[in-house]
């Protein structure tokens, strides 16, 4: 489903990405853990082409989209995220907030893509909040929302960078759980996260990065169980 | 009582009460070029600012000079080279035109950079979550970015359109036949300087008033979302 090779990324003399490979399989939910600045959030980025990388490939379902002339609008379709910071559009209602896409770059009709909207608020719990501003919701809620508004364009992976960092404790459970029932229906993911509890039970594989390289990966059954490298023992003796 | 009778020495109202068809036509040729200029100002300010954030060095550049060149010279050489100048050129516009040209380009170089400021003070965060959707750079400036951006710069908008209302009476220098312009002929026919300029400051603060109102009315209304107001209600303030 996703095939990442060689990738390399570079801000001015800090070498984020060194040398990145790695593999999603289809319906897989693929957590990436490790300290702040090991690269994670920027591989995840290079995902849906936020950021360029310098060099090396990304597939997404058999196509190249790192290579030349390849229209980042068309790729970003396909691959919806999840940002740390919701990113709601304030001046757009909630409803309005997830079928701005659909309509735009889909050429849904106002009716059709109203549905389709209101189908995920009620998957993600919040049918009755669609004629809501998102400053009138909690950040679980807008969170929500915004997973929502992602999926609103059926991608065919999710991207989810750090997205219950900015909440309390009580809110993340809810976030959580829709994300949990989003991997029980198949969607492949890739999910940056600290949240340890969420990678040994939602996900497939744990990818562990140090510096800007992938020191090792595995189920997390035992990846957390039995790490082998002293980096990610170090690491995880600090997180779980 | 005495006091109205003291006004009266100086100010002439019989004078004013005759003039006063003169005057509104006059007004209504300030009006409408006002309106004029403040309409193509923000559309060209828009395109100055675009200018100015662009990734091309080279609109960087052009829409920079531009913005320094307006701000650099007096706003009555501008009318007069544009006038007088271009004339010279073999570009000869009506005064009428040459007025509202002016006036636009120069509001323009103001009004851009208020465009600017509001464009940049939005989230870059904004920006991500409208690309990561999948819209093209333009369709998150047109539907994300500049809508937050114009709510945002109301207030400093409204300042550049009230001094450009203001400013449209220096097109009386190339004999456009405005507020200002018909004073000036009245008073110097009349000798009655100070009844005449009372008259049509008032007159242009009426105006400006007016704008003023609907501006904070708009704002009301348009307010900002990142506070803790409801949009599309009134602030209590």
């Amino acid at each position: 489903m996703i095939r990442i090779v060689n990738l390399e990324k570079a801000f001015g003399d800090n070498r984020v990405l060194r040398g990145i490979s790695a593999t999603v399989g289809r319906g897989e939910v693929v957590v990436l853990i490790g300290a702040s600045g090991s690269g994670k959030s920027t591989l995840l980025r290079c995902v849906n082409l936020l950021e360029e990388p310098d060099s090396g490939e990304i597939w997404i379902d058999g196509v190249e989209v790192t290579a030349r002339g390849v229209e980042k609008h068309l790729v970003r379709r396909e691959t919806g995220m999840v940002f740390q910071q919701f990113n709601l559009f304030p001046h757009k209602r909630v409803i309005d907030n997830i079928t701005l896409a659909p309509i735009r770059v889909r050429g849904l009709t106002h009716k059709d893509a109203e549905k389709i909207a209101m189908e995920l608020l009620s998957k993600v719990g919040l049918a009755d909040r669609a004629r809501a501003w998102p400053h009138q919701l909690s950040g679980g809620q807008q969170q929500r929302v915004a997973i929502a508004r992602a999926l609103a364009m059926q991608p065919k992976v999710m991207l989810f960078d750090e997205v219950t960092s900015a909440l309390d404790p009580g809110m993340t459970g809810e976030v959580l759980g829709v994300m949990k029932e989003l991997a029980a229906d198949g969607m492949t993911m890739i999910v940056v996260t600290h949240e340890m509890a969420f990678a040994r039970e939602a996900g497939n594989k744990i990818i562990f990065m140090h510096d800007g390289v992938i020191v090792e990966e595995g189920p997390p059954s035992e990846l957390l169980v039995n790490p082998q490298h002293e980096a990610t023992k170090d690491f995880l003796s600090k997180v779980l | 009582m005495s006091l109205l009778i003291r006004l009266n020495e100086f100010i002439n109202f019989e004078l004013i009460i005759r003039s006063l068809p003169k005057l509104l036509d006059g007004a209504k040729i300030s009006l409408l070029i006002s309106l004029c200029s403040v309409v193509l100002g923000v559309t060209l300010g828009i395109v100055v600012a675009t200018g100015r954030l662009s990734k091309f060095w080279l609109s960087r550049g052009i829409a920079s000079l531009y913005v320094a060149f307006v701000r650099g010279t007096p706003m009555i050489v501008q009318i007069f080279i544009i006038h007088y100048g271009l004339a010279e050129l073999g570009l000869r516009l009506p005064a009428f035109a040459s007025g509202i040209a002016a006036l636009s380009f120069n509001s323009a170089a103001y009004m851009g950079e208020v465009f600017r400021g509001g464009i940049q003070s939005i989230d870059i965060g904004q920006t991500q979550a409208g690309l990561s959707v999948g819209l093209t750079p333009f369709q998150v400036f047109r539907y994300i970015v500049f809508p937050q951006a114009f709510r945002r710069v109301i207030p400093s908008m409204g300042n550049e359109m009230v001094t450009l209302t203001k400013d449209s009476s220096l097109v009386n220098f190339i004999a456009i036949a405005e507020l200002t312009y018909r004073a000036t002929l009245i008073a110097s026919r009349t000798y009655e300087y100070f009844t005449m300029y009372i008259g049509i400051a008032l007159v242009y603060f009426a105006i400006t008033f007016v704008l003023s109102q609907l501006l904070s009315w708009l704002e009301r209304r348009m307010g900002p979302y990142d506070t803790n107001s409801e949009p599309g209600k009134s602030l209590r303030r």
